[in-house]
Parts: structure tokens; C-alpha cells; sequence
């Protein structure tokens, strides 16, 4: 009678803390540049080892230039956060996959499609976007650095246990509508605090239809609405993406895992302390018009007035549509924008490159749009390639960059200036999240495209035939 | 982080009493570069608390000197967003010891666990008292007492108790921290190792 999560959950209890936190095991460490080096220290100060280096994972991802990586990084405090973890990974034996390295990249963008990233797993990161990598049926979340340090020290961590919460939706997607815009509507509709404290599995029709990327979008957002992880049931579409893959189990270790795969769902008399249903035919492509992502609507809706909000949260409201330079009541449609981002560890794998491509191809960008094109990997990268779709960008006039999180947070030069408005298809609307004063709007791929193309606010499905 | 005990705090506050306060604007990403823990708290709130040009905006709470204290007061969801461990250590690196809001985001709630800062939850007309409170008189207490688990406005002397887990209390009164449970803890982990790993 239990759910897939408290199957893997428990199934990783190593002991339980009397009246307080669980320790948990955990299959997987991955650690980036910016969260692990206080974590390192720590384990120098104390005098220790990691102490199962074999499942711990390195890369840099959130400083890294998206040009001229051949060349040392520029910004001297970046390079020497990147020129860290490298050396840590060094000294502790830890593997590392450095700037330019085939497999570097975002980390939530790598692992999975490395075959890292496995169903029944425990994962977690230095990092909110580890809950991207449930959707691969793993329970997976964000730590804090000194987390990450006791996982360093005991590849195991203190927790208390979530509460479980099953969102589905039912139906099916109209023309248009993504997985972005899946989990911009459910955020909107959750509010950004409004799954905390609770493990959410994804479920539903339209759950089931989506691709092994779109389910890796929509977990990636789950902390967007407060939950400390998001996951989906592994099935056949999960088991297709997984084979293959570089560290995917091969001959009858695959055979042994598959079986042990398919037993990873709920069962059909689980109980989850929440249940919330949504339908897919009431969603339609999404933007956000505030500076959180709970602040988001129907691309044709108008923004919500002063009064349609709590009393206690309108002081912050207006702050918020002041900074956006937005008012009360009006329509996105139509607003200038003045840059794109396509990428970071929510919308930057291969598939959401084809959708922008399937927009932009035949077309011209719009001269008063600056475009960042950023593949989440360089795995992402040699597929766009393969595929032919860097032609399409490029006759389009869009120029492919290199990989990295980039303008998501703007911890290297890829920043949005102050007062600009950026269309962006990554996973944080706050003030200053792509540069100091930068003004954002999140959105699909396919809505990034369409205002690429036209300098403006558009509705996507207006391109499509 | 020194590993301070803590046991009864009684402070004045800073009160910030906006929702929804994510931890890029506790710490925003390009001060994230650095490699150790210190020198946090002086861009705490760095873009609410400095212009362009590096000037004090002096309407902003943390540059109004009639406002200090120990204990910080945030609106509901407070701490939400990034993972970033970076906020905690901003928010101790500034001085405060607590942080009372009537709702926090889960991670940022066990990172300012583990640097020995107290998230206090309250309800949320407690918090609208509180917030009152310091703006009818801006050198009102508040104390803070982790044995017994109980907040009070001093102003209007109500008091709410409040929740943490016993293992976590132990933990912050006696300023030892998870590291140092887990390492002793070595021979468990392995035997489960052997016998759960395929």
C-alpha cells in the first residue's frame, strides 16, 4: 500500500535518529563549482576522506564562459572556483568531468543522459534543480553545502522524512502547450510555497505522454512551488532513454535492472497525504509576469489586479509588478522584448532545441532581439549538430554557444542588463536572477522562439500550422 | 561557522516584512564565487541594501539605524528558491542568530540548522503582531527560548511555542552538528552496505 516514494525512501533508511531525522543513504553525489568547495574544506579540517569516492561526480557548470572555453576563464574569482573542484576532485579521487570534456555540462542535463542518472536511486546535489532528475524514477533533491559535506564523509544524509503528494493531469495537451508550460501552470495554480514539505509524483495522461525530456523539465521545476523533490514512475519511455546510454547497465546487468525497474510505481491503494488533480485541456502556453515563478498565466491573459490578491502578500505584489515595470490588469501580448535565453538544466536538451529549431527554421530573428542560444551539454551540443539543426539556427541568425548554466543566474558574462526584458526558457523569474536589474520572463521554448522572432510577446501557436 | 551553543536569545529586531523573500536576494549569485564561508554577511541582501553604484539605499531596513538586532523577521515563505547555503551563512556572517517567519522553505530551514541559526515558525497573526510591534516601537524584544521552545513579543507579552525536532535541539544547545553523528556512526553504514547494495 505504499507509494514509489516511500518504497525508495525506505529502501535507503540506514537508521533512523530517535524523535528526529532519518539517515538515508544515498546512490549518487554530484557536486558543481559553487556549493562544494566550503564542503572539501570541511573535509580537510577534519581530517578525512570521502568515503565512497566511486559515486561522487564533478563538473563545473554555473561560472563557465559560454565562448573561447580553450582559454582560461577571464573573470579571475570564476576561474578560480572552476581551477577548485578540479583540484579537490584530484586530491580526493573523485571523478571529473572539466570544461570541454565530452561529458561536461549542467549537471541535471549530464547525468541523465550519461545514464548517471538511474530509476530507484537516491541522488542529490548541492544544487534545487536536483529534483529534475526524478522524473528517471529516482528520489532526488537539493542540499545545502554542509549536507553535501556529511554526504562527502558517510555517503549518507539527515532527513526528516517528507510528506507525499500526488499531482495529476489529466487529458491532453492542446497545440502548443510543453512541459514548461505544464509546470508554470501547476506553479501557478500551488503557488511557489505551496508544495513545501512534501515529495510530489507526477502522474496522469498527460504525465505519461510526455518524453523522457519533458518529464525532466517538469520535475526540475518541483522546487518552484516549495517541494523538496518531484518524480515520475519509470515505464518504457524511461527504459528507451536509459538504453544504450554510456553508464546504462549493458547485457544481463540491463536485464536484471529492467526487472527491477518495472516494479518502481506506487501501488494502486497507496495513500499520499495530498491528492491534487489538473487537465491538461485548461493549460495553454504559459508566461510569467512577476518575480517569482508562481507568478505566472495564460500567455492571452491579463495580469491580476491589486484586489484579486490576498491582503497580507499586496505590499510585495505591487514591489513586484514595480520592478517588472508591468500594471495591474494588462496583457503581455505584444510588450518589446529585448533578449532570449534558450537553455539551462530546465529547457536545455536536445528536444527543446528541436522546438525552437521547428519555429525559427525558414525564419529571421528579430534585429532588436540579442539571442542566447546555450545547449545544456556538449552531448546536447554534438546532437544539434548531428541533427543539422546549428544550420537552421544559423540561417535563422541565431549563434549556438557553448554549454553551461550561463544566463539562468548569470554567474559568468551572460547577463541581461538592468531594466531589460528577457524571454527566458530557464527556471527563475527573481529580481536580479540574470543580472542586477534584469527583468525576466519565463517561458517554453516555443514562446522563446516566436518572441525571437518578433521582437515581442507572441503567442507561439499563431506560427503553428 | 564557530559551532555556537544556543539556549535563550532576547533581542531587538529587524523587521522585513515582505513574502515570498527568495535567497537570491539574500545572496545574489555573483557574490557566490568565493571558496570559503567567510565575508558573506556583508553582501547580505546586496541589491535591496546597496544602489549601482555601491551607495547605501537608506530606506532599506538593514541601513536604517534604528533597526538592529539579532533576530531577523521575514513574511511568509521565506528562504525560497536556490539551494544555496551561501543565504545562511550571509544571515549569520550579518549577526543574526534567528530568523521568525511564518513559513520557510524546507532547504534553506536545514541550512541555517546546520550554522547554528534558528528558524522560528509562527502563526501568521503572531507575525502581523510582531511586525506591529517593532513599528509602534522599534527597540521592543523579543525572546527567543530553545529549551522551552517558546517565542514572546516582550511589547505585547504573547507568547507562541514553537517547533524543532528533539534531535536538532540537542544539536544547536549543545553545538554539535551532523557531521560528527554520522562519523560515528561508520560500522552501521557499512553492515546496511553489504546488505542492501545489489
Amino acid at each position: 500500500m505504499n507509494t514509489l516514494f516511500d518504497k525508495l525512501w525506505d529502501a535507503h533508511v540506514v537508521a533512523k535518529v530517535e524523535d528526529g531525522p532519518t539517515q538515508l543513504y544515498i546512490d549518487r553525489l554530484y557536486c558543481h563549482e559553487v556549493t562544494s568547495p566550503q564542503a572539501f574544506a570541511g573535509m580537510r579540517a577534519r581530517d578525512i576522506q570521502c568515503f565512497r569516492p566511486k559515486n561522487i561526480y564533478c563538473m563545473p557548470d554555473h561560472n563557465t564562459p559560454t565562448h573561447d572555453q580553450d582559454k582560461p576563464i577571464e573573470d579571475e574569482i570564476s576561474r578560480k572556483q572552476v581551477d577548485t573542484l578540479a583540484k579537490n576532485a584530484a586530491d580526493f579521487g573523485l571523478t571529473h568531468y572539466g570544461m570541454l570534456d565530452p561529458k561536461n555540462g549542467i549537471i541535471h542535463v549530464v547525468g541523465p543522459e550519461t545514464g548517471l542518472t538511474l530509476p530507484g536511486m537516491t541522488i542529490v546535489c548541492g544544487d534545487s534543480h536536483t529534483s529534475t532528475h526524478g522524473a528517471m524514477g529516482a528520489v532526488a533533491f537539493g542540499i545545502g553545502t554542509s549536507e553535501v559535506e556529511m554526504v562527502m564523509a558517510s555517503q549518507c544524509i539527515l532527513q526528516q522524512k517528507p510528506k507525499s503528494m500526488r499531482i495529476t493531469v489529466d487529458g491532453k495537451l492542446g497545440k502548443g502547450v510543453t512541459a514548461k508550460d505544464i509546470a508554470l501552470y501547476i506553479i501557478a495554480k500551488m503557488t511557489t510555497g505551496g508544495a513545501t514539505g512534501y515529495f510530489v509524483e507526477y502522474a496522469g495522461e498527460a504525465i505519461r505522454n510526455l518524453s523522457m525530456e519533458g518529464r525532466l523539465t517538469l520535475c526540475n521545476l518541483s522546487i518552484e512551488m516549495g517541494a523538496r523533490g518531484g518524480m515520475i514512475a519509470p515505464d518504457e519511455v524511461t527504459f528507451e532513454y536509459i538504453k544504450g546510454r554510456e553508464f546504462a547497465p549493458k547485457g544481463e546487468a540491463w536485464d536484471k535492472a529492467l526487472a527491477y525497474w518495472k516494479t518502481l510505481k506506487s501501488d494502486a491503494t497507496a495513500t499520499f497525504d495530498k491528492e491534487i488533480v489538473f487537465h491538461a485541456e485548461d493549460i495553454e502556453p504559459m508566461i510569467t509576469y512577476g518575480t517569482n515563478p508562481g507568478m505566472g498565466m495564460g500567455i492571452t491573459q491579463h495580469i491580476p489586479t491589486l484586489e484579486s490578491q490576498p491582503e497580507a502578500g499586496r505590499i510585495s505584489y505591487s514591489k513586484s509588478l514595480e520592478y517588472m515595470g508591468f500594471a495591474p490588469g494588462e496583457q503581455l501580448l505584444g510588450k518589446n522584448i529585448d533578449y532570449v535565453f534558450i537553455g539551462s538544466c530546465t529547457n536545455g536538451r536536445i528536444e527543446d532545441f528541436r522546438a525552437f529549431a521547428e519555429m525559427v527554421k525558414g525564419k529571421k530573428k528579430a534585429a532588436n532581439v540579442v539571442a542566447w542560444v546555450v545547449p545544456g551539454s556538449w552531448l546536447v551540443d554534438a546532437e544539434i549538430r548531428e541533427e543539422g539543426l546549428d544550420k537552421i539556427f544559423e540561417a535563422a541568425g541565431f549563434a549556438i554557444r557553448q554549454p553551461g548554466c550561463s544566463a539562468c543566474l548569470a554567474m559568468n558574462d551572460d547577463k541581461v542588463p538592468a531594466g531589460k526584458y528577457a524571454v527566458s526558457t530557464s527556471n527563475r523569474n527573481f529580481e536580479g536572477r540574470q543580472g542586477p536589474g534584469s527583468r525576466t520572463l519565463l517561458v517554453s521554448p516555443l514562446v522563446a522562439a516566436a518572441a525571437a522572432l518578433t521582437g515581442k510577446v507572441t503567442d507561439p501557436r499563431d506560427f503553428l500550422s | 561557522m564557530a559551532k555556537e551553543k544556543f539556549n535563550i536569545l532576547t533581542s531587538t529586531c529587524v523587521p522585513l516584512p515582505l513574502e515570498n523573500i527568495d535567497t537570491d536576494q539574500i545572496i545574489p549569485a555573483r557574490f557566490l564565487k568565493a571558496t570559503t564561508k567567510e565575508g558573506f554577511g556583508d553582501n547580505l541582501f546586496r541589491d535591496w541594501r546597496y544602489d549601482k553604484k555601491g551607495e547605501k539605499i537608506a530606506t532599506f531596513v538593514l541601513n536604517d539605524p534604528t533597526y538592529s538586532g539579532k533576530i531577523l523577521i521575514g513574511g511568509k515563505n521565506f528562504g525560497s528558491g536556490s539551494s544555496r547555503e551561501h543565504a545562511a551563512w550571509a544571515i549569520a556572517g550579518y549577526g543574526f542568530r534567528v530568523v521568525i517567519s511564518s513559513f520557510f522553505a524546507d532547504i534553506f530551514k536545514n541550512n541555517a540548522l546546520n550554522n547554528f541559526v534558528l528558524p522560528v515558525v509562527v502563526s501568521e497573526p503572531f507575525l502581523a503582531e510582531l511586525f506591529a510591534s517593532i513599528g509602534e516601537d522599534a527597540q521592543m524584544q523579543v525572546e527567543v527560548n530553545l529549551p522551552a521552545q517558546t517565542v514572546k513579543n516582550l511589547k505585547t507579552g504573547k507568547r507562541e511555542k514553537f517547533q524543532i525536532n528533539t534531535y536538532k535541539k540537542h544539536c544547536l544547545e549543545n553545538g554539535l552538528d551532523d557531521i560528527d553523528f554520522l562519523l560515528s556512526n561508520k560500522e552501521k553504514i557499512e553492515a546496511w552496505e553489504k546488505e542492501s547494495l545489489r
